[in-house]
């Protein structure tokens, strides 16, 4: 015993701890409410603020008890999202009940609910993450084209005003959409500076359907995305290494993964409980076999034998083992059994949106002629050795950047 | 507060953070703001200090942690007195633990 350290800081964000093992369960999102006090135009989640689904959603002493449950598995994070989780009344209590458990919170919120009163005790009582804050324009007439509520743009200024004079770590996202489209450089800059990240903000381009499949909203959802070369040129315009990352991104996690549902990261060790008790693999996947009611058992059993039942699922459907089970951008591609379940009621059916979106970023790596589909490529490993090989000789060559 | 360790005296962990041990590490999470020098800081500790700190119970003084620590390890007793008295003051400096009343 010699040793002349005895503590080490921790930066939060660091995903591994430990030196031996690791927990059951690292990340908890629990989505506090699906109700908001905004109605945006692209939302995936939101109900109106008095709806009656109020009266299902789990209680703060009932959240309170997952919250042990997740701190006993290990559970070091846990985020709370919503919907809007500051429209329920008792989020103080529910907040304070993670920190007192240990917890770090990642806080999903749009601001326009905060107070002096929360926003002084998320000072004072500091979640150890930042707290992430949609904004959704720079004036109150692109703001509140997106969020169809009177008022909020003052709210949400007013929130971030609170945040920052109670010194409370944030960081801004946004979504680009045809109110705001104008505005992104402006936006990109303000909230660089806004946040203290001196990055632009997050970006939402390729919008989810509702996760509930309360199918009536989709139609506007869907005409509010941008299309594949647009989503393309967004990223590179806002990023000039964004294709240089996504060429690294590709040459490291090219693959074909077969039948195999479960391919992201999401499930590992991670888990979600929607606002009514119910374990997911994440939030947007709600397919009625992929759900644990946790009245029904605990957070330990979900965990520990529900989630690597799920992760051992695999696809029979003929049309997604001739295409994403053979295609080798199955990681760029954001296709996965949540999107599925949201397009098309299913966990393994294609979406050509994405599927559109992939192959386009794919073209733009020289990676697929024009016309050419992935999943037919038969050398796909010699390409990827190509674009691997060139990353190279760009880093070696003087001036040069990939 | 009192910022000097005395082996006389009993310390506990402060009202100010949560220590959670998990797979076998001691992580000790701020409560409150002013516990680390960011935002998003959280501690765990050596071997060393993770002895110790299980010994940390607001009751035993700091004398009888040193002569238990004697008992389970084969190091002088000047020695371990050293290391208790290093973490404890990386500790007390850092609000994250207290001394006992009384």
């Amino acid at each position: 015993m010699t040793a002349r350290t005895y503590a080490t800081r921790i930066p939060a964000g660091r995903a591994r701890i430990w030196k031996a093992g690791r927990p059951a369960l690292t990340m908890l999102d629990i989505e506090l409410t699906e109700r908001c006090s905004n109605d945006c135009v692209h939302c995936s989640v939101n109900l109106p603020e008095a709806a009656p689904a109020s009266r299902r959603e789990m209680t703060a002493a009932r959240i309170g008890k997952i919250l042990e449950e997740a701190a006993g598995l290990g559970c070091l994070s846990v985020r709370f999202t919503g919907g809007e989780p500051l429209i329920r009344e008792d989020f103080e209590d529910i907040y304070l009940k993670a920190k007192r458990l240990g917890l770090k919170v990642r806080l999903f919120t749009n601001a326009t609910r905060l107070t002096p009163r929360l926003a002084g005790l998320l000072g004072r009582v500091p979640p150890l993450e930042r707290v992430e804050v949609s904004f959704y324009g720079m004036s109150r007439r692109s703001y509140e084209a997106v969020t169809r509520r009177a008022g909020s743009f003052d709210a949400a200024r007013r929130g971030l005003r609170l945040l920052l004079e109670n010194g409370v770590p944030f960081v801004l996202k946004g979504a680009l959409l045809p109110a705001n489209r104008d505005e992104l450089d402006e936006f990109d800059s303000w909230a660089a500076a806004v946040d203290g990240t001196g990055n632009p903000p997050g970006l939402a381009m390729l919008f989810d359907l509702r996760s509930r499949r309360d199918l009536g909203k989709n139609p506007l959802i869907r005409s509010l995305r941008v299309g594949p070369e647009d989503y393309l040129a967004t990223c590179a315009h806002r990023d000039e290494r964004h294709l240089g990352e996504l060429m690294r991104f590709t040459v490291r996690f090219a693959g074909v993964h077969g039948a195999q549902l479960f391919t992201c990261q999401s499930g590992r060790g991670r888990g979600a409980v929607d606002a009514y008790g119910r374990y997911q693999y994440c939030l947007a996947l709600r397919h009625p076999e992929t759900v644990f009611e946790l009245a029904e058992g605990s957070l330990r059993e979900a965990v520990t034998g529900f989630l690597p039942r799920l992760q051992s699922m695999v696809s029979a459907d003929p049309a997604y083992l001739e295409r994403c089970g053979r295609c080798f951008l199955k990681a760029l591609c954001q296709q996965c059994p949540a999107k599925s379940w949201a397009e098309h009621g299913t966990l393994d059916t294609p979406v050509d949106y994405l599927c559109g979106v992939a192959h386009t970023q794919a073209r733009a790596m020289g990676l697929l002629a024009e016309g050419e589909r992935a999943w037919a490529v038969g050398d796909w490993q010699v390409r990827v050795a190509r674009l691997s090989a060139l990353i190279e000789d760009t880093l070696n060559s003087p001036g040069q950047g990939v | 507060m009192e910022n000097r360790v005395n082996l006389d005296a009993a310390y506990g962990p402060s009202e100010d953070i949560v220590a959670r041990e998990i797979e076998g590490e001691i992580v000790i999470v701020p409560l409150v703001a002013g516990i680390g020098d960011m935002e998003d800081e959280l501690y765990t500790l050596n071997e060393t200090g993770r002895d110790i700190w299980k010994r940390l119970d607001g009751r035993t003084p700091l004398r009888e942690v040193v002569r238990e620590l004697a008992d389970e390890y084969e190091a002088p007793d000047k020695v371990l007195e050293e290391d208790v008295v290093g973490l404890l003051g990386e500790l007390l400096e850092r609000r994250m633990i207290a001394r006992a009343e009384g």
